[in-house]
């Protein structure tokens, strides 16, 4: 299937029929709607923060007061390690991650259903709308991250050569989430109860994730079968990145990666296979 | 290059319908898989619904449409006729690529651009600017292109004043010009229309049909649905019939319009209890409807100039009488065009309450309409939300009769309204 809105020069044609089997990703088709994709994430930052008080505060707000009790009770009270970091920053900087994949399970799991009033009326790659779901955490993310970089400084932390990754952990930490959105998109489209378990989801993988103690409490032996859930790796290379702690996340991370690409993809082809559906059950 | 803009061959959508079948649960895909290990679930959830045909009776499936083949030239305008469930919507859908067709194919030749709803995407927070832009861009226009025609889609709109405040603040009119507005500047190959101008007054729509004429004045290839069969006749040389998922006529509009308005009135004449191209809350039901003289005998068909009694029966679970009412029952042409409405807002505003169960009689006292036949569509409305109104519950044959007074009758059998007139003339000395 050939891009709808090429050149008006050239005749683009287009053939409709079932599609069967293998089916292609039609990440050109994807490309084709680039502005569209950009004017819905848009759409979502800015309807967000429209009539709160507080607008775009809130992005700080609630990663902030996550560290705050977390730092109180966790790091304080109950005395739990963090790699030799102060506890605050060592919390914080794993929120970030966490809430953009917190954030994006949340908004993506119920996107389709949320837009069904496009799907059913107009064409545009159907992948566009969990996408767009998961970038519009981005703006949060870059507020919640200023206030990151004020920590650091503040503890007089050296992040070192390791920050030069950080682009790419931040891209691995959307994929994760888009992985997960995917999945839970298109379910979701089908069997209603998806939305149900998504809080759920979502507050037993916090536990299960390295936010409020570090991974090496893990037994070594056991720590890269930790890196089964993605965001251990995604967490742990934020705090290598940022924080200067020196030590590799290791076989940890890479298992994450791996995890990670193989739900992608696996979430890109269930929801490819399904999209077609979409207008018929939405 | 072929001349050809749109072909399809042998289109088929087969939909499952039924209570409980348009999403299910994961537990009822579970207790299925396990009673069928496999087979019922995993077509459930790939979507393929033919692969089940076999399990479930013919009942619970509908073809929606069914082997549909035809082809349109580039730079034609052809409408698509035919009632409610015929198949209309779906055709469209499948050619703006929202569904899959469950068998055969379609080839497009162009630039697609598709209108099944005006203001699709229109967010209430953001401002007629912000929702121009993103309307636009979900119709398929460039930024650029938006920007580019900003200034005439603001003016088109008539909204200028208010391009900077939320849509939420608008009046439902002022929404609909903008909506129409970004819509009419997407200028495609191929433009697909759907019922758009079924909504909005009727200065509104004559502007959309207005529109629609410009654009197929411009050599583009339309595919235009309506139900307005005189809007058909206007702007589309050709037209296509459907009918329970078939293509049944195909061609000259006239020709195809003429078998569309002798297949249709067997429905209208159905008992009203089983209609359901109804729209409106439903709590309260128009349940007959039927003509009656002034004296309260039934009437077969009316007479030009004598009175028409037109009496609605009613039916709702309500204990207490309904409040703030409106009745009104709309006449159209055989071409569905529109002729008047008697309303009792207009003639009898103290009539703001009903019985929860009952009749009401609009009476006609000269019957202003000329030999041939005509659709009924009632409507009603309590409290100003719309409980029911169904298009064309009844047709009325008219014949001929003294409206004048004179003895004479109006000649042009089918067309215009007659209207009450005298003349006064100089005199010959």
């Amino acid at each position: 299937m050939s891009g709808v809105l090429s050149g008006p020069a050239e005749t683009s044609k287009i053939i409709v029929r079932p599609s069967r089997g293998w089916v292609a990703l039609k990440l050109r088709d994807l490309w084709e709607y680039r502005e569209l994709l950009y004017f819905l994430v848009w759409r979502d930052i800015k309807v967000r923060y429209k009539q709160t008080v507080l607008g775009a505060v809130w992005a700080i707000i609630q990663p902030f007061f996550t560290m705050i009790v977390f730092s109180v009770f966790l790091g304080h009270l109950a005395k739990v390690p963090s790699d030799g970091l102060p506890y605050p920053v060592f919390a914080y900087c794993a929120l970030l991650p966490w809430q953009l994949f917190a954030h994006a399970l949340a908004e993506s799991g119920n996107s389709l259903v949320a837009n069904q009033h496009l799907i059913t009326k107009v064409y545009f790659p159907r992948l566009i709308i969990p996408l767009s779901a998961v970038l519009a955490g981005l703006a949060d993310f870059g507020f919640a991250f200023l206030v990151l970089l004020g920590m650091i400084f503040y503890y007089g932390i050296v992040p070192g050569a390791a920050l030069i990754a950080l682009p790419l952990l931040i891209m691995f930490a959307i994929l994760t989430a888009l992985a997960v959105g995917l999945w839970l998109s298109a379910l979701n489209v089908q069997y209603r109860d998806v939305r149900y378990t998504i809080p759920f989801l979502v507050q037993f993988w916090l536990f299960a994730t390295p936010v409020a103690y570090p991974s090496s409490l893990i037994p070594e032996s056991w720590r890269a079968l930790y890196g089964v859930n993605p965001m251990a790796g995604v967490v742990e290379g934020f705090r290598w990145s940022l924080l200067g702690t020196g030590k590799q996340p290791g076989s940890l991370f890479v298992v994450s990666v791996l995890v990670s690409v193989i739900l992608l993809g696996g979430g890109l082809y269930y929801f490819r296979r399904v999209e077609k559906t979409f207008a018929d059950v939405v | 290059m072929s001349d050809i803009a749109i072909r399809t061959e042998g289109a088929s959508k087969l939909y499952r319908i039924g209570p409980r079948e348009r999403y299910k649960t994961l537990r009822e895909s579970l207790a299925g898989a396990l009673r069928v290990p496999l087979r019922t679930v995993r077509p459930a959830m790939l979507g393929k619904l033919h692969e089940m045909d076999g399990e479930h009776s013919d009942d619970n499936v509908i073809w929606a449409l069914k082997d549909v083949s035809f082809e349109v030239k580039r730079g034609e305008v052809v409408g698509i006729i035919g009632r409610n469930g015929a198949g209309k919507s779906t055709l469209l859908k499948i050619l703006s690529r929202i569904t899959e067709p469950t068998k055969g194919y379609a080839e497009i030749f162009g630039r697609v651009g598709s209108l099944l709803e005006v203001g699709t995407g229109f967010h209430p927070e953001l401002t007629g600017r912000e929702n121009i832009y993103l309307n636009g861009a979900i119709l398929g226009m460039k930024k650029a292109e938006i920007k580019h025609k900003f200034d005439e889609i603001v003016a088109f709109a008539e909204v200028d004043r208010f391009i900077d405040t939320p849509v939420k603040h608008y009046s439902s009119g002022m929404q609909m010009r903008l909506a129409f507005a970004v819509a009419a500047h997407l200028e495609p190959e191929i433009l697909l229309i759907d019922e758009v101008l079924a909504v909005g007054d009727a200065a509104f729509q004559k502007k959309c049909v207005g529109k629609v004429g410009a654009v197929a004045k411009q050599g583009r290839t339309v595919l235009f649905i309506s139900h307005n069969m005189a809007a058909i006749s206007n702007l589309c040389p050709q037209a296509i019939m459907l009918d329970r998922g078939q293509v049944v006529a195909q061609g000259d509009s006239a020709r195809v319009i003429a078998s569309y308005v002798r297949s249709i009135e067997p429905e209208a004449l159905t008992d009203l209890s089983v209609r359901k191209d109804r729209r409106g809350r439903g709590r309260v039901r128009i349940s007959k409807l039927c003509f009656e003289d002034e004296n309260g005998s039934p009437l077969q068909e009316g007479i030009s100039g004598d009175s028409l009694v037109v009496v609605l029966e009613y039916q709702s679970s309500a204990k207490e009488p309904l409040r703030n009412c409106r009745v009104s029952v709309a006449f159209y042409d055989a071409l569905w065009q529109f002729l008047f409405n008697c309303s009792t807002e207009l003639t009898n505003p103290e009539i703001d309450s009903l019985a929860p169960q009952g009749r009401v009689r609009c009476i006609v006292p000269r019957l202003p309409l000329c030999q041939g036949r005509y659709f009924i569509s009632p409507f009603l409305e309590v409290n100003r939300e719309v409980e029911d109104w169904i298009q064309g519950a009844a047709t009325v044959d008219v014949v001929d009769g003294d409206f004048f007074g004179s003895g004479k009758v109006y000649p042009w059998h089918g067309k215009g309204v007659l209207v009450p007139h005298h003349w006064l003339v100089d005199k010959p000395e």
